[in-house]
């Protein structure tokens, strides 16, 4: 099997990005294999002496191998997954191995996909396992022709295994330390072999995590743990109210309470500096906040709703025009509904925090965040200095679902420092880090189809939304279309005819950013409840409707066949003390380059309660570095989606969050857990992403249980009890 | 000036005594592995052990802890419970961004040291109040399953 030309499972994700996207693509993927680098941009060594091959592996003369690795960990295992692609290339052990995060460098570290340097989207394997592995086959075929040219022998002759390489013929062997030297200083060969898959020993393998071992003992360092001398803590406290300011403010309760050393007031946030993070969240309670609430003050969430909704009576920007589906739309059967998801906190468990060092015209910033480029650059203007005067240490993080995407914890973090002496680590309150932080958009889905013989032949899906992209990734955003908030609707699995999808942009004052699932967790959870209420009304079997229009499509009928024999499609859910309405919802997604298919079967109590008592996935991502790793994503990504589609919303009232904690901003408990089977289709398709998939898929696949469960179909999410309580 | 035995050492510690323990560990001590979730015994990532018993640190005033023998993240490994939790943690890759985990890990050991062969009802009694955004739940369920039986 020749060896898999990396750019081919790109090409795809980086089409629906937009064209200044995918330019930026051919510029990225011509990496600076070339010169050996003598030294990253802006980190330190992580070791002393010996040798960088590229950006990503240095070698030292005591064989420990460093990878600095462009994607973050932050729980979805691509530590371990882009340590795989390397190390199995360079033929070494992944105990040899130490891991890095990379410092700021768009140059070396831009995601090939977003261009920028962002950790996200399902989109590391895709995008960094082809150049991963070529950097490993590249730093490997050097040392063995330094080796070689030390023995005066063909390079073809020798082998590599464990970090040695071996000369059979003489029965001479070098570790690769102790060539590394000479190796580095070679220049780097144009061409490179990648593995044959049969002689793989870590790619597709389900080794164990890189990162789990310490953090099983309590020994990892995550962003909030960072501790240095003469540190100072601090919490703060920002305008409840969206958008107000600080009117007044006495300090001195603060500064009375033992402990406190300074109050920091800016203009729309208040802080309190102290010894201990305890000293610093009791002054922050003492003070009275007088707030200038301003222009917000009247925003509730009935005006949010029907704000998005009037503008969905628009028209939209085109993004997908196939056929005349309107025109078709005017006549025969046709049905019509829309769905409104809520905005969603990402709620990771380790809240927003940065520390940071202000002095002598220059500043380190300690965090964790899936955009260190954005941290750095985001300090630098906060001070009026120059990026490469902000040193950025990144962190492995406690959980990022999208909220690290943002800086404004680093940059409120900053504000904040540069009136403190010394280094200050600012941590935000749960509450706070709750409502002060940007949602998941509300959205508003509106479809409409035409159905003849049991076929859809027409189809018009019109999402209206805020836009993450045209702040986040702006030539992402092209013609007034969000390539994120139509992805899943414009390319759709199911043939469904004619054609037209929208987008329609729709801003309020309500900051917003990505989630984990982003836009498919809105457009696939509409079109799946859509084709069920479909199916219900033409007294067809949600599976059988499904099947009729994946003809076509063999991916997709393959996932959602093997979910349905897995499942027991067509038997009764299992009884469950829990609600005597017993209901099983199906639901499929395409997107991220994956192909998922969810049977949920939930049990509803007479008050309207929903307890999801099995989930049954099975998913389709092509190729899979890691088969532990993919299973653990889909497990987590599905109860992501579970908390969601059950709990999930933030709300305004007065401008002001309503939720705060995890009493009110609920989340799922491990008693309120199914079951979760992971079914793999094996498959040599390129890889697709696999973080995202689940917590998509599980939504509209308990929201179709739901219906199924008590005739009741739900248009607003999350589910509402009092809709589907006994006699309701 | 309050006394603490953390991990069969003594500490002191010059905190007033309505301190949570939390950051008596986390800001004066140094002892980063328990963390700061919710601050309201909601989440149970704080979780330490009090002569054995889980008990949420966030809640707990250092003033009130007096000769009790504290057991964190970092010295759990040395009880027979803890040990076996950590090794089937491992085993069986329950952990994903690891945040919570300190608290999972505290609650389970306080679960199997007391209950040597805990059924689904028992874990969901005593692991309720640990909450896991990644979703390592069902793996949670394995794991502590596996240590029973090791």
């Amino acid at each position: 099997m020749p060896p898999v030309p990396e750019s081919e499972g790109l090409t795809r994700r980086a089409v629906l990005y937009g064209g200044a996207v995918t330019a930026g693509l051919m510029i990225a993927i011509d990496f600076p294999w070339g010169a050996a680098r003598a030294a990253p941009v802006s980190n330190p060594e992580p070791v002393a002496t010996g040798q960088r091959f590229n950006a990503y592996i240095h070698i030292a003369p005591d064989d420990r191998i460093t990878f600095t690795l462009p994607a973050v960990e932050m729980g979805q295992g691509v530590y371990t997954s882009q340590a795989q692609c390397i190390a199995d290339e360079l033929d070494v052990a992944l105990d040899k191995v130490i891991a890095a995060h990379a410092p700021p460098d768009q140059a070396n570290y831009g995601n090939p996909i977003f261009v920028v340097q962002a950790t996200g989207g399902s989109t590391t394997t895709m995008a960094w396992s082809g150049p991963l592995r070529k950097a490993g086959a590249t730093a490997r075929a050097m040392l063995v022709a330094a080796a070689a040219a030390r023995w005066q022998v063909d390079a073809a002759s020798l082998t590599t295994e464990n970090g040695v390489i071996a000369h059979a013929p003489s029965g001479r062997s070098l570790r690769y330390g102790e060539v590394a030297n000479a190796a580095a200083s070679l220049k780097p060969p144009t061409e490179v072999t990648l593995k044959d898959p049969s002689r793989f020993r870590l790619i597709g393998k389900p080794v164990h995590r890189i990162d789990t071992p310490d953090k099983a003992i309590g020994k990892t360092v995550y962003g909030i743990d960072v501790m240095l001398p003469g540190m100072r803590f601090a919490t703060l406290r920002s305008s409840p109210v969206l958008g107000g300011k600080v009117a007044k403010v006495d300090q001195a309760p603060a500064l009375a309470v033992p402990g406190v050393r300074q109050v920091v007031v800016l203009d729309d946030l208040v802080a309190v500096v102290a010894d201990n993070s305890w000293a610093a969240m009791q002054g922050l309670n003492a003070l009275a906040i007088d707030w200038a609430p301003g222009a917000n003050a009247e925003l509730d969430q009935a005006q949010l709703w029907s704000g998005l909704e009037k503008a969905s009576q628009g028209q939209g920007a085109v993004a997908k025009k196939e056929g005349d589906a309107l025109a078709k739309l005017k006549q025969g059967t046709v049905f019509e509904e829309s769905y409104e998801l809520p905005y969603l906190a990402h709620a990771p468990m380790e809240m927003t925090n940065c520390t940071v060092h202000v002095q002598g015209g220059a500043c380190e910033v300690w965090t964790g965040t899936q955009v260190p480029g954005f941290a750095q650059t985001g300090a630098a203007k906060v001070l009026g200095i120059a990026p490469e005067k902000v040193t950025v240490n990144n962190h492995l993080i406690g959980g990022g679902f999208g909220r690290r995407l943002e800086v404004d914890g680093v940059i409120k973090a900053v504000r904040i420092a540069a009136h403190v002496d010394g280094p200050v680590k600012v941590i935000w309150s749960r509450e706070e880090d709750i409502r002060q932080q940007l949602y998941r958009p509300l959205y508003h889905e509106r479809l409409k189809a035409r159905v003849e013989d049991g076929r859809i032949t027409a189809w018009h899906h019109r999402v209206t939304g805020g836009s993450v992209m045209a702040h986040w990734l702006p030539p992402a955003f092209n013609d007034g279309i969000d390539s994120d908030a139509v992805d899943g609707a414009a390319e759709v699995p199911y043939a469904v005819g004619d054609r037209l999808v929208e987008y329609i942009r729709h801003e309020s004052a309500v900051p917003v950013q990505f989630l984990r699932g982003v836009g498919p967790n809105g457009t696939i959870f509409a079109m799946e409840c859509f084709i069920d209420l479909i199916a219900n009304k033409t007294g067809t079997d949600p599976l059988a409707f499904r099947r009729r229009l994946l003809e076509k499509n063999p991916r997709a009928l393959g996932a959602l066949n093997l979910a349905a024999e897995k499942a027991g499609w067509g038997t009764a859910p299992p009884a469950s003390p829990f609600g005597a309405r017993r209901g099983r919802g199906i639901a499929l997604m395409n997107a991220f380059g994956s192909y998922l298919a969810a049977i949920a079967d939930v049990a509803v109590a007479d008050q309207g309660d929903v307890r999801v008592t099995r989930l049954v996935i099975a998913a389709d991502a092509g190729k899979i570095v890691n088969p532990n790793i993919f299973e653990a994503q889909i497990q987590g990504g599905a109860t992501f989606g579970l908390s969601a589609v059950l709990f999930g919303k933030i709300t305004f009232a007065g401008g002001r969050v309503e939720q705060g904690n995890f009493n009110d901003y609920r989340v799922l408990r491990i008693d309120e857990m199914p079951a979760i089977e992971v079914h793999i289709v094996p498959s040599n398709e390129n890889s697709g992403g696999i973080g995202e998939p689940g917590t998509v898929v599980t939504q509209p696949a308990v929201a179709n249980a739901v219906f199924a469960a008590t005739g009741v179909q739900l248009k607003r999410m999350p589910i509402d009890r009092a809709l589907i309580a006994k006699g309701a | 000036m309050l006394e603490f035995t953390i991990n069969g050492e003594k500490h002191q510690a010059d905190v007033p005594p309505d301190m949570p323990l939390l950051w008596v560990l986390r800001d004066v001590l140094g002892m980063t592995g328990t963390k700061f979730g919710c601050g309201i015994a909601q989440c149970g990532a704080c979780t330490v052990h009090l002569d054995g018993v889980a008990v949420r640190s966030c809640q707990l005033p250092a003033g009130r802890v007096g000769d009790r023998a504290i057991t964190t993240i970092e010295g759990v490994g040395n009880t027979p419970a803890g040990a076996k939790i950590q090794k089937a943690w491992i085993d069986l890759e329950v952990i994903q961004c690891g945040y919570c985990q300190p608290g999972q890990i505290m609650s389970a050991a306080a679960l199997l040291a007391s209950n040597p062969a805990p059924d689904d009802s028992d874990i969901d009694a005593a692991m309720a109040g640990n909450i896991c955004r990644c979703g390592t739940y069902v793996r949670i369920r394995e794991g502590i399953k596996h240590a029973a039986r090791s």
